[in-house]
């Protein structure tokens, strides 16, 4: 097999095209994985200051400024903008650079494909963006798109339909790439076994994307169906059910939640062990745990609807079968601790932020365990305690670790090292501000502060305005990570960085083997020797 | 081992490309697959959309059961609606007549569509309706009211753990559908 990689890759020296060109027909896996965390960060902002305009208007009872119309486009538009323009294309990106480099292949399997997957992001949320310029407004449904409101969305909803079948075009063709990588382009001695858990939780979440993205499309599809041409899929005057979209809708949205989490759970294990200097502890577990979570998340997604009326009997299937998921859950979460229990710690930005997310996401972990308790869950349902909920396993578990691979892997992409000093300042403001953020919103939610609303009752005065001064110190905050980036890719700190970037890496995993910065072309020939600190275990 | 690097992937690629396509196919399954469900576990609160035969049931005068009548119209229904009897006592096995009400405010013709709903959902089984104005799509002339009755009984065999039963019906403005049809 490899002879047969050798021959493929014949044209090898040659570096990156010039010009402009490059980035819009490169089929590199480095170049397509720097432009889908470009725009990913991009997209983080544009979600951002939709956020900080949800955060401002709820700075104080009363309406102030903008309309309730447009605060609901606001909240639907963040929602989709994070999700599917920040945090999946992020994790994509990472994909893109690390996949290849980490199971010893010169690039994606699929090269061509990979282009037009990002291409085709790019177009789908430009469509959506485009939304929000027509008349009627942008969609204003929430991200769920639940009918009977969503249909009563302007000229905005057959362009948000499209705009979501090509974003679900463009991450089903991501996943069959990763895959398609993962199977076919390991190096010899990569067994499945002893590949990085990066790579582990990618595949895993590749195999779920490609089993939900459709299910999406098709429900959206019957939405379009349903307002243009007649069908009566969710509309209960010509025997369909709103209720049924709900069904639907959430057996894509619980995996699609485990998407964007189990990639994090990848890079936290990838990161701790190194700053731990220890091997991480369990890894087949963590193999297993994610592989449960996954399955685990098809079979327990009416626990979003506990409101609909179900029997007894499905309250409680759907109950208990989300409590499970707190024990693969518990496993990743002790395994993390436990490799660094006695380590030699130190704590460079990359670990404070990993660190946070093993202590963040644990408590967004337990608020989720108290709503999938059906009877709690009618009190807490879309109330502000579900929305501190999501943002606490998003914001401090997703998105900080997503900064943290940004400065993990820094010094790999660029051959710089990056301004300690400014990330662990970005490392503290995000760390204290995310919590001024979002934990007085549990407050809010369990006083009964209903979601997605632009005006609320004077008693909710005190903790929203705490939480938008945390939104107000944490957005802007995400400004240092641009400069530390950009600093960063000019030179730096001016200290060159050796191919192992962090001290004991290259036991770990096969990119610090490389040279810093990788080369435009890295392991023609596959790799020898692998290495096997946390695998041979 | 002996394929090349191409064949592997196109082999591969086929495989995923046929989960998506299912998977795509599996979501408009669960359409049919919910009402399966549904009807199995009798929990949808969907009553026959047919009349049912009248037949004779035996009569508990033991057993009193409440039923509830709710009306309401969906959003933005140019309609009146409203239930003459809001509530009764019923025995189970006994025929009964409620009438109902509706009005067509607007000085076109309508075509409107009753839905009913019963809840406690798994006591729809037990709910026979032999007369319904929710069977067929109802026409009305610009301002026409009309009063419509509604038979019904409760079978006997209904558990004993459902002493309220609530009937609701909602009207849909199907006009505009109907005309294209």
């Amino acid at each position: 097999m490899s002879a047969v990689t050798v021959e493929d890759h014949d044209h090898h020296d040659h570096g990156p095209a010039k010009g402009l060109l490059r980035w819009i027909v490169t089929t590199n896996h480095k170049d397509i994985g720097t432009l889908y965390l470009l725009f990913a960060l991009l997209m983080f902002f544009v979600g951002g200051s939709m956020a900080l305009i949800i955060r401002a208007e709820l700075f104080e009872p009363g309406m102030q400024f903008v309309d309730p119309q447009f605060f609901n486009s606001m909240t639907t538009m963040h929602a989709l903008v994070m999700v599917f323009g920040a945090v999946m294309p992020a994790f994509v990106g990472l994909a893109n650079w690390m996949i290849p480099m980490m199971i010893g292949a010169p690039d994606m399997a699929l090269p061509r494909m990979n282009n037009m997957s990002f291409w085709m992001l790019v177009a789908g949320v430009l469509l959506l963006a485009s939304t929000l310029f027509m008349e009627g407004g942008a969609p204003a449904s929430g991200w769920t798109l639940y009918p009977p409101l969503v249909l009563q969305t302007g000229n905005a909803l057959p362009f948000a339909i499209f705009s979501v079948h090509l974003l679900g075009m463009s991450s089903i063709m991501g996943a069959i790439n990763v895959i398609a990588t993962i199977f076919n382009m390991r190096a010899p001695k990569m067994t499945l076994m002893k590949m990085p858990l990066f790579v582990w939780t990618w595949l895993i979440t590749g195999f779920l994307l490609i089993a939900i993205m459709p299910v999406f499309a098709g429900a959206v599809t019957m939405l379009l169906t349903d307002r243009f041409f007649d069908t009566s899929f969710f509309d209960a005057a010509g025997g369909g059910d709103p209720v049924l979209y709900q069904h639907i809708f959430w057996f894509f949205g619980h995996p699609e939640v485990y998407v964007m989490i189990l990639p994090t759970f990848g890079v936290a294990s990838t990161i701790i062990p190194i700053f731990a200097r220890k091997p991480l502890f369990g890894y087949a577990s963590m193999v297993y745990a994610t592989a449960a979570i996954a399955f685990l998340s098809f079979i327990v997604w009416a626990h979003h609807m506990f409101l609909v009326g179900m029997p007894m009997a499905g309250e409680l299937y759907f109950m208990y079968a989300t409590m499970l998921i707190a024990i693969p859950t518990g496993v990743k979460i002790f395994n993390w601790t436990a490799t660094m229990w006695k380590g030699a710690m130190t704590f460079e930005t990359p670990m404070l932020f990993s660190i946070a997310f093993v202590v963040l996401f644990t408590m967004g972990g337990f608020t989720g365990l108290m709503m999938a308790l059906a009877p709690v869950d009618f009190q807490y349902h879309d109330t502000y305690f579900i929305v501190a909920h999501f943002h606490y396993t998003l914001v401090p578990a997703s998105v900080f670790i997503l900064m943290a691979a940004g400065y993990f892997w820094l010094p790999k992409w660029t051959g710089n090292m990056y301004d300690e000093r400014l990330a662990k300042l970005h490392f503290w403001l995000s760390a204290i501000s995310v919590n001024i953020l979002f934990f007085p919103q549990h407050f809010l939610g369990l006083a009964g502060m209903p979601r997605r609303i632009p005006d609320y009752a004077v008693q909710f005065a005190d903790w929203n305005m705490i939480s938008s001064i945390g939104a107000f110190i944490y957005g802007p905050s995400q400004l240092i990570f641009v400069y530390i980036v950009y600093k960063t890719i000019k030179g730096g700190t001016g200290e060159k960085v050796t191919g192992e970037v962090w001290e004991g890496a290259k036991e770990q995993s096969l990119e610090w083997t490389l040279p810093s910065p990788a080369p435009y072309h890295t392991f023609s020939t596959p790799p020898e020797e692998i290495p096997t600190m946390s695998t041979s275990r | 081992m002996s394929d090349s690097l191409e064949q592997k992937n196109a082999k591969l690629i086929r495989k995923l490309v046929f989960i998506v396509l299912g998977m795509f196919g599996f979501g408009y399954a669960l359409v049919p697959l919910y009402d399966v469900f549904c009807d199995a576990f009798g929990i949808l609160g969907k009553t026959d959309s047919e009349a049912s035969i009248e037949k004779i049931y035996k009569v508990d005068v033991e057993r009193e059961i409440t039923v509830e009548f709710i009306t309401s119209l969906n959003e933005s229904t140019p309609m009146e609606f409203r239930t003459e009897t809001r509530k009764m006592k019923i025995h189970p096995g006994k025929y009964y007549t409620v009438n109902f009400f509706a009005k067509n405010n607007t000085d076109r013709n309508m075509v409107a569509r009753a839905i009913p709903s019963v809840s406690p959902g798994p006591a729809a089984e037990y709910f026979k309706k032999t007369e319904c104005f929710c069977f067929t799509e109802q026409t009305f002339e610009p301002q026409e009211g009309k009063t419509m009755p509604v038979r019904f009984v409760v079978d006997p065999e209904i558990p004993a753990r459902y002493k309220t039963i609530t009937l609701a019906y909602t009207f849909f403005d199907n006009t505009e559908k109907s005309v294209k049809k």
